[in-house]
C-alpha cells in the first residue's frame, strides 16, 4: 500500500508521526513495520523513520524507493526526495523548506506546519499539522480515519490536548499543491 | 488477543513476563536498553524483581542464583556486555540450570559501534565461555517471533536444563511491528525437585558443576547435546524445491533475502532461501532435501563470514559456498540480487 519516510530534526515529532500512521494502518488490518533511523545520534540532529504498510507480508523493513516522503526540514528534503518513485508524493513543511519543487515526475504538497503549530500555541504540534495535510493530499488514509487515529494514539498514553485537533484541521485546510 | 504495535525489545520483555519470568538482572547498553526500561516498570506490577546490577558479571551471577531456586530468570545485553557474561554462562551450563539470555547484536569488536550488525554469531553459537557446553540459540526475524521464542526458550531451557540464547540485532529489537502476545501464565518455582528452597529439614541440595557428582559425566554430556542436535533443529525454507542457488540467512538478513529471492524469481532465477531459526543446533536437516542445488550463498551482517562455516559443514561442502557480508554499511535486497547475479554468472569467488 505504501512505503513511507518521515524525516525532520529531533523534536519535530517525526518518529511519532510515523508511529501514529503505522498504528492506524495496523488497526485497519494492514501489516506494518516502523523502524527509526538508528546509529549514533545527537540532540538537534536529524531523525527519520521508515514505515511500510501493506496487505501482504512485509519482507525487509528498510526502504530504498519510497511512495511518500514527508520532509519537515531542508536536509530531509535533500536526502530523501531522490528516493521517491516516479508518481510518488512529497509532503513538505514550507515554514522551513524552500524550493521543494525540483522533480516533475512527483506530486508535491506543502503546508506551513511549524508556523501553524506556533499560531495554535502548540509548538510541538507541527507533526499533527502535517498529518492534516497528508489527509488533505488524500494519498494514504482518509480525514476521519487519521483524526480518530490521532485521538486514540494520545488517549492510549493518557494524554488529551485539544490543540491537536485545531492543528489537524488547519493542516487539512491549508495544504497546497506546489507541483 | 488484539494485535499491538511494539518494539522487539518491549515485546520480548513482555513475553518473558507472560511466560512467568519474575526475575531480571542486567545492565543497560544500546541497542537493548528498552528491555531494562520496560521491565523496570513491569516487574513491579507483577510482583517480580527487576535489578539493575552494577555490571553484567554481577547480573549473570544473579541469574545463576535465581535459576538455582527454580525461577524463570532472564537477562539481556549487547556485544561488550554479553562478553562480560561468558564466565557466568559457562557456570550456569555446568550446573545444568535453565535461563533465558538475549544478545541484541551490534557491529564490531571491542567497544565497536551501535550499527545494525550480526557479528556475534561465533560468540553466541560457538560459546564465549570455557568448557564443553552449548547454549541453545534462537534467531528471531520479527517482533512476533522474538516474543514467541522467549516463551519457547524458557520451555526448552527447563526441558534440557540448559541456557537458551535469543540472538537478535538492532533492527529486530528497535523495529515496531504488530504482535500478538502470549497468554499470561504463572510459573511455580517449587515444581522442580532440584530447586533450592532455603534452609529446611530435607536433603541438602547443591548447584555447582554436575561433573563432580556423576560417574559417567562424559557420556552423559555428550548424549545430552546429541539429543538436542537431533530433536531441536528449527528452520524455514522458501522456494528451495527447484532452487539451483540457495541463500542462507538468519534474523534481519533473512528478511532482506526474502525480498531478494522474490526479485530474482521475477527475473526467472531459480533461487531459494533457508532461514535457520535455531543456530545451535544448526538445522543441518534443512540441507538434505535440495534436489536441484548447485551452490549456496550465505548473507550475514558481519565482515567476516561467520555462519558460512556452519553452512559448509551442514552442506557437506558438496557444492561451492559464496558469501555476502555486511559491515559498517547495510546491504539491501538490490545488492543481494547483485550478488546472486554475480554467483550465477561465475564472476563471484567462492569462499568454500
Amino acid at each position: 500500500m505504501a512505503d513511507m519516510i518521515c524525516a525532520g530534526f529531533g523534536g519535530q515529532g517525526v518518529l511519532t508521526m510515523g508511529l501514529i500512521l503505522a498504528k492506524i494502518a495496523m488497526d485497519e488490518g494492514k501489516n506494518v513495520t516502523w523502524i527509526p533511523s538508528y546509529g549514533s545520534e545527537m540532540r538537534g540532529g536529524t531523525a527519520n523513520c521508515s514505515v511500510k504498510i501493506t496487505d501482504g507480508m512485509v519482507a525487509s523493513p528498510f526502504i530504498k524507493h519510497a511512495d511518500i516522503v514527508i520532509a519537515m526540514n531542508q536536509p530531509s528534503l535533500d536526502k530523501f526526495m531522490p528516493m521517491l518513485r516516479p508518481g510518488g508524493t512529497l509532503m513538505v513543511n514550507t515554514t522551513i523548506v524552500k524550493d521543494a519543487v525540483r522533480r516533475d515526475d512527483i506530486e508535491v504538497y506543502g503546508v506551513d506546519a511549524t508556523e501553524i503549530a506556533q499560531q495554535e500555541q502548540n509548538a510541538r504540534g507541527a507533526n499533527i499539522v502535517m498529518l492534516g495535510a497528508l489527509a488533505s493530499a488524500g494519498k494514504l488514509l482518509t480525514h476521519d480515519v487519521i483524526e480518530k487515529g490521532i485521538e486514540a494514539f494520545f488517549a492510549s498514553k493518557g494524554k488529551h490536548n485539544p490543540k491537536n485537533a485545531a492543528c489537524y484541521e488547519r493542516g487539512f485546510a491549508c495544504c497546497a499543491r506546489l507541483g | 488477543m488484539a494485535r499491538q504495535l511494539m518494539k522487539g525489545n518491549e515485546a520480548v520483555a513482555e513475553a518473558a513476563v507472560r511466560a512467568g519470568c519474575r526475575f531480571f538482572a542486567g545492565y543497560p547498553i544500546t541497542p537493548q536498553s528498552e528491555v531494562l526500561e520496560y521491565l523496570s516498570k513491569r516487574m513491579g506490577e507483577v510482583g517480580g524483581t527487576f535489578l539493575q546490577s552494577e555490571s553484567e558479571l554481577a547480573g549473570i551471577s544473579m541469574i545463576y542464583g535465581a535459576a538455582a531456586c527454580g525461577f524463570r530468570a532472564f537477562t539481556s545485553s549487547s556485544g561488550p556486555g554479553y562478553s562480560l557474561m561468558q564466565e557466568g554462562i559457562s557456570y550456569i551450563a555446568s550446573a545444568e540450570l535453565p535461563c533465558l539470555l538475549l544478545d541484541v547484536q551490534r557491529y564490531g569488536s571491542g567497544l565497536g559501534d551501535i550499527f545494525i550488525g550480526q557479528s556475534d554469531y561465533w560468540q553466541c553459537v560457538k560459546n564465549g565461555g570455557h568448557g564443553d557446553y552449548r547454549s541453545i540459540v534462537y534467531a528471531p526475524n520479527s517482533v512476533q517471533e522474538i516474543a514467541d521464542l522467549a516463551v519457547l526458550g524458557f520451555e526448552k531451557a527447563e526441558e534440557y536444563r540448559n541456557p537458551v540464547t535469543l540472538l537478535s540485532d538492532a533492527s529486530i529489537s528497535q523495529m515496531m511491528e504488530p504482535v500478538e502476545l502470549p497468554e499470561m501464565r504463572e510459573h511455580d518455582p517449587d515444581q522442580f525437585d532440584w530447586a533450592l528452597k532455603g534452609k529446611g529439614t530435607g536433603e541438602s541440595k547443591r548447584h555447582t558443576s554436575v561433573m563432580y557428582y556423576m560417574s559417567d559425566y562424559d557420556t552423559y554430556i555428550q548424549s545430552k547435546y546429541r539429543e538436542i542436535e537431533g530433536k531441536e533443529q528449527r528452520w524455514e525454507s522458501f522456494q528451495t524445491e527447484d532452487a539451483e542457488l540457495v541463500l542462507v540467512a538468519y534474523g534481519i538478513s533473512s528478511r532482506i533475502c526474502a525480498e531478494a529471492v522474490a526479485l530474482s524469481r521475477a527475473r526467472g532465477r531459480r533461487v531459494g532461501l533457508i532461514r535457520p531459526i535455531s543456530l545451535y543446533p544448526f538445522p543441518v536437516k534443512a540441507f538434505e532435501p535440495l534436489p536441484c542445488v548447485k551452490a549456496y550463498l550465505t548473507v550475514e551482517m558481519s565482515k567476516l563470514a561467520q555462519m558460512a562455516e556452519d553452512v559448509a559443514l551442514a552442506s557437506g561442502m558438496k557444492h561451492p559456498i559464496y558469501t555476502k557480508t555486511g559491515g559498517t554499511a547495510l546491504y539491501d535486497s538490490a545488492e543481494v540480487c547483485g550478488e546472486i547475479e554475480a554467483v550465477l554468472s561465475g564472476e563471484a569467488k567462492e569462499a568454500f
